[in-house]
């Protein structure tokens, strides 16, 4: 079921021995880890703990003070600004608050790094068809003209997974994209994401505090044939294991594993986060 | 013991890396056309009517006050020459500029201000945008380009007001007199005084409106102080630079 499985392992994001302050409060402290390909990250951790500071870390938004970033295997301290930018048009983000421009229609910021990236030439006809693309995954292709504050908080979030995946980067960052919303709606979200990792194959990392998001990002997967979410069973266990939780504790990682392991933690703050 | 140095001259430095970045981006691709169309548009035609407005009363004014004074001296005949000097070589640049600082520099240190401190400029760099090419060079290029304009569009119409003043309503010299003593009094240093001020005005103003707005911090307040720094430090380097590049063309005339 899971084609990726059969590849070779590929890093695709890698982190060694990482530290970094703002002013002297320390936000990441020896922070190692490495994501494969078709892998789905799962960092749980309460506010403040660093993991905000961690996807912006990936891609260059914030510098280390120590330590080695990979990105796609390319030592990103190594790289200057113009070529971080480049590097960063593989990779999808969705801002804790979406992020979304609110001068620009929902259909221009859909469009944003179509029509804006330095090396993509995609003529401009096919953008709107490919917005429509993006924007009907995530079943809101009837807000093209709208602007940001137009639209309820659980829209302008899934206007953000639709503008973080409609180049088809290979690694999507998801920042807390269920954070202040109801249950109903935030499940609609993770939904959302498990469909755009399960349809496009992507690897994602995603930083949540709810303990649900990752169980349901580990346990179910999209069904194409009906458009479901259905539990993963039998020959597709493989995905599951292919969810790696990730717990950050004070800017440091404290656990890292799969979710038997998650659960069978005795440490009391990572078992505040499975209890939830 | 020097501490107190630091964070001034960081921002200096910042500053200049910021218009680095800006000049460098002007020569790379991809060039955001549709944006600078835009700034343009609201920079240059946006302020035209206010600078229009303005350059009028400066010439009216200026023929007004030098009246009394050219009478005192038999020299009325002169109005035309002083007013067209005054306006092209100082009023017309420095003025323009005023006001484009007032209006745009706050309008560019608000906008990016605000995106700032809402993550969009985040954004844009995580959505693999280089924010200073978007958002930086586009407000440069566009002010650069209609700055020197508005200028030209000021000096006029403030020669306009000169002669209103002049000819219709005080009877100091004839409208021929008028005309050809302030076309007969321009010297081509002149004219390159005129525009080589606007075009520095206009780097100066953009740039610190972009700077103001691209290190906005705290919140909605901070976009406030952004925007007011931004149009006092545009203003105050607009009179500095006038005094600078006159003392040049001074010294160059000399």
């Amino acid at each position: 079921m899971n084609p990726m499985a059969d590849l070779p392992a590929e890093s695709i994001l890698r982190f060694e021995d990482v530290s970094l302050r703002y002013d002297e409060t320390p936000a990441l402290e020896r922070v190692s880890f490495e994501v494969l390909r078709g892998e789905t990250r799962v960092v749980l951790g309460a506010a403040g703990s660093g993991k905000t500071t961690l996807l912006k870390a990936a891609i260059g938004l914030v510098r280390p003070d120590s330590g080695r970033i990979y990105l796609f295997g390319q030592d990103v301290g190594k790289l200057n600004e113009q070529e971080m930018v480049d590097l960063r048009s593989r990779v999808g983000m969705l801002f804790q608050e979406g992020g979304l421009f609110d001068s620009l229609t929902i259909e221009e910021n859909v469009a944003y790094p179509l029509v804006n990236q330095r090396g993509r030439r995609i003529d401009p006809d096919h953008v709107r068809e490919k917005v429509v693309e993006a924007l009907s995954f995530v079943e809101l292709e009837h807000t093209l003209d709208k602007f940001p504050s137009e639209l309820s908080g659980g829209m302008r979030r899934r206007v953000g997974i639709a503008r973080a995946n409609v180049t088809d980067p290979p690694l999507v960052l998801y920042d807390s994209p269920t954070a202040g919303l109801d249950p109903i709606t935030a499940n609609t979200i993770i939904g959302l994401i498990l469909k755009e990792r399960d349809v496009k194959q992507t690897t994602s990392i995603v930083v949540t505090q709810r303990y649900q998001d990752g169980q349901m990002l580990a346990r179910y997967r999209y069904e194409p044939l009906n458009g479901a979410i259905v539990p993963v069973s039998g020959k597709d266990k493989e995905r599951g294991a292919q969810t790696v939780f990730m717990v950050m504790r004070e800017g440091r990682l404290v656990f890292e594993g799969s979710q038997d392991e998650l659960e069978a933690a005795q440490d009391a703050y990572i078992r505040k986060f499975v209890r939830r | 013991m020097l501490d107190f140095l630091i964070p001034p001259v960081l921002a200096i430095q910042e500053f200049f890396v910021l218009a680095a970045k800006a000049f460098q981006n002007i020569f790379r691709r991809p060039r955001y056309h549709q944006d600078m169309i835009l700034q343009a548009d609201i920079i240059g035609v946006g302020s035209l009517s206010i600078v229009m407005l303005t350059g009028f009363f400066s010439g009216a004014v200026m023929a007004l006050q030098m009246s009394r004074a050219l009478a005192q001296y038999g020299a009325s005949g002169k109005i035309g020459e002083i007013v067209t000097i005054t306006l092209v070589r100082e009023l017309g640049p420095v003025l323009t500029a005023l006001l484009v600082a007032g209006r745009n520099a706050s309008g560019i240190a608000s906008e990016l201000g605000s995106m700032k401190v809402t993550e969009q400029i985040d954004a844009m760099r995580a959505l693999g945008t280089d924010p200073i090419q978007k958002l930086v060079t586009p407000r440069l290029i566009a002010t650069c380009l209609t700055l020197p304009m508005l200028t030209v569009v000021a000096d006029f119409v403030g020669l306009i007001g000169g002669y209103v003043i002049a000819v219709p309503v005080l009877s100091l010299t004839t409208g021929g007199h008028y005309w050809s003593s302030a076309w007969r009094s321009l010297e081509y240093s002149d004219i390159a005084q005129g525009l080589v001020k606007p075009l520095v005005f206009a780097i100066v103003i953009s740039l610190v409106g972009c700077f103001y707005g691209m290190r906005t911090t705290g919140g909605t307040q901070g976009v406030g102080r952004a925007t007011t720094q931004a149009v006092v430090v545009a203003s105050v380097w607009v009179f500095v630079l006038t005094f600078l590049i006159t003392k040049v063309f001074v010294a160059i005339a000399a």
